[in-house]
């Protein structure tokens, strides 16, 4: 289905909405050659501007139409209550230059989330500012440089393991320091060995995504921060997948000194596609000094801010990071309570591992252990050249999102699935009855397979071409 | 001889590594170097081929990226097999990538390399142990 672009549909003489002409003086400060005399956009009358975009969000799919088991992505079902009151004018009308004797509530509630990311962690400083995951790892490993310049010792490797996040390098790189990469077992665990003989007096830290991608606990995990505490190195823990474990494991007591967390993946906040995205980065005891300005403090019953940090990195957002964010994630916490959180991560690791005992006699499991949040499927044994691919589109369909496909890299033609806790046990059986159907259609029927999608708004993109000749731009 | 399997093409003239290159060892000195059947068929379509900025004439270590490729389902980089001077890299692949996927020990072919020494080739695979290698991976 070719949709027109609005500015195709433009006829002239459609609107007729007209603004009435300015009669007044005209401003002398604006120079000639900006001023514009004409706007193009585009001439189309209400009715068809209104059926354009209602026909457009038909064509989407979110969590809000139905399961979206992408992996490693946790497209879990983000409550209303979150846009309700975070909507409120309250909060969506203050201004970070209000001060703060007037802004003490929106104060408390950052000084109290910083709080409750420490008693979740067990870590002893918080910062919110970092605008993404991404963020606050490149974040996290300035704080490992600093560290290390203030003890005088000049290190320049970082361990990460080829489980790890793919952001995990890119910040390792951008602040100037060697990746290594440790190899996996055939278990998917860090290869313990390797990682010791990889050691040595050049390692600053490691960092450790835990759960890993490919949904599993590594364990090994108390083993690798004795050893690397020993070596004086830093643990940086990835806390991205943080929804398979909150409430129920305390990374600090594990080992890790250093940890961001992705708000939208454990807390419901709204993903990406651009932001504003929120990951703020704990620190142990010894390093909180380190942390980017400004914090947010408590005197007695005031709340402020404190930007004389001497030992800070510096700033790494304006302001104090995305607010609305925060606050969207501290309602989460405060609405579900103790209790609730450790619901998060119980029910996430139930229903995946349901998923996982209901799926592995259908497809190729190629890591059979229990798993945390998700798992990953494979194409292996699939007749009639049926591969993962043809199975991602089938899955559309039958009005699914279809799962993270060819990720991680380490699982040849990977399906990862992830159902999040948000998804009732009828949604899951739903989506077993799915998959359960599209194997029997691999023998039965494969040319509905490797045709489809068939009943979705755009059928097959031709992914070749338009990696090859992207058209990023409408007109000339 | 039969034809091979998809993506199970290796031939016997060829060493091999565990990430997917392949290197013909034209004398003592030179090589010519690639990616593997095996390693073009998992990718799938090859859409770009990026060779790193001042490879030609840079001395490298064996393991070290020479060049990323990229198709819809990753990007992957390409290590040296061996350790030595990279001399040329063959532009040809950089506008029609398809040809790593079409032949990817002929025409498909990344780069050519000076060995440093013959010890620069220990521990690569065999012929036999590389097929070994991705019939049970």
């Amino acid at each position: 289905m070719n949709v027109e672009l609005i500015f195709e549909k433009s006829d002239s003489g459609q609107n007729n909405y007209k603004l009435p002409e300015w009669k007044g003086p005209s401003s002398s400060i604006i120079p000639p050659g900006y001023i514009r005399t004409g706007i193009n956009l585009p001439d189309c009358s209400e009715p068809a501007v209104v059926r354009h975009y209602n026909n457009l969000s038909k064509m989407n799919f979110g969590v809000d139409n139905g399961m979206y088991p992408l992996g490693s992505c946790t497209m879990k079902y983000n409550p209303k209550i979150n846009e309700r009151i975070s909507g409120k004018k309250i909060y969506s009308s203050i201004h970070p230059f209000a001060g703060e004797e007037s802004s003490q509530g929106v104060l408390r509630i950052l000084f109290e989330f910083s709080e409750y990311l420490c008693r979740i962690t067990g870590l002893g400083g918080f910062t919110l500012s970092p605008a993404a995951g991404s963020h606050g790892e490149l974040t996290g490993v300035m704080v490992i440089k600093k560290y290390f310049e203030s003890i005088g010792e000049k290190r320049s490797t970082i361990l990460i393991p080829d489980s790890a996040h793919g952001t995990n390098p890119a910040s390792v790189a951008m602040c100037g320091f060697n990746v290594k990469e440790v190899p996996s077992n055939s278990d998917g665990d860090v290869d313990f060995n390797k990682f010791m003989e990889m050691l040595d007096k050049d390692v600053a830290g490691m960092m450790l995504t835990c759960p890993n991608t490919l949904g599993l606990f590594d364990r090994n995990i108390i083993k690798i921060a004795e050893a690397l505490h020993k070596n004086g190195s830093l643990f940086y823990g990835d806390g991205a997948n943080l929804n398979a474990l909150v409430g129920r494991v305390r990374f600090r007591d594990v080992g890790f000194d250093l940890m961001h967390i992705n708000l939208h993946k454990t807390f419901s906040t709204p993903h990406g596609g651009g932001g504003p995205g929120s990951g703020p980065l704990g620190a142990a005891d010894h390093l909180v000094k380190f942390l980017p300005v400004t914090i947010v403090i408590k005197d007695g019953e005031r709340f402020g801010i404190d930007s004389d940090r001497p030992d800070s990195i510096g700033r790494v957002h304006s302001f104090y990071g995305n607010f609305s964010i925060c606050l969207r994630a501290y309602i989460y916490i405060r609405m579900l309570g103790c209790d609730g959180l450790k619901d998060i991560s119980d029910t996430a690791v139930l229903n995946a591992n349901y998923l996982m005992s209901q799926l592995k006699n259908i497809f190729n499991l190629p890591i059979n252990r229990k798993c945390m949040h998700e798992f990953i499927l494979n194409d292996k044994g699939l007749p009639n050249g049926i591969t993962t691919n043809d199975i991602s589109k089938r899955i559309l369909d039958y009005g699914f999102h279809s799962p993270t496909v060819y990720f991680p890299l380490l699982i040849h033609g990977a399906i990862m699935i992830e159902p999040t806790e948000t998804e009732s046990y009828e949604s899951l059986q739903r989506f077993i009855d799915v998959m359960k159907t599209i194997r029997k259609e691999c023998d039965a029927e494969p040319e509905k397979i490797l045709g489809a999608p068939h009943n979705t708004p755009v059928k097959r993109v031709d992914t070749v071409l338009a990696a090859k000749k992207p058209v990023l731009k409408w007109g000339d | 001889m039969s034809k091979p399997d998809k993506g199970m093409n290796v031939p016997e003239d060829l060493l091999y590594t565990e990430d997917h290159e392949w290197i013909r060892v034209v004398d003592d000195k030179n090589g010519i170097c690639g990616i593997t059947d095996h390693a073009q068929n998992a990718l799938g379509d090859i859409v770009f081929v990026e060779f790193l900025s001042n490879i030609v004439h840079s001395k490298i270590e064996r393991r070290e990226t020479v060049a990323v490729v990229e198709s819809p389902k990753a990007a992957s980089d390409v290590y040296s097999p061996a350790a030595g001077t990279i001399q040329t890299v063959n532009r040809k692949v950089e506008d029609t990538p398809e040809l790593i996927n079409q032949d990817p020990y002929g025409e498909g072919w990344l780069f050519k390399i000076e060995i440093a020494g013959k010890s620069s080739l220990e521990n690569l695979l065999k012929p036999s142990e590389y097929l070994k290698l991705i019939k049970e991976g």
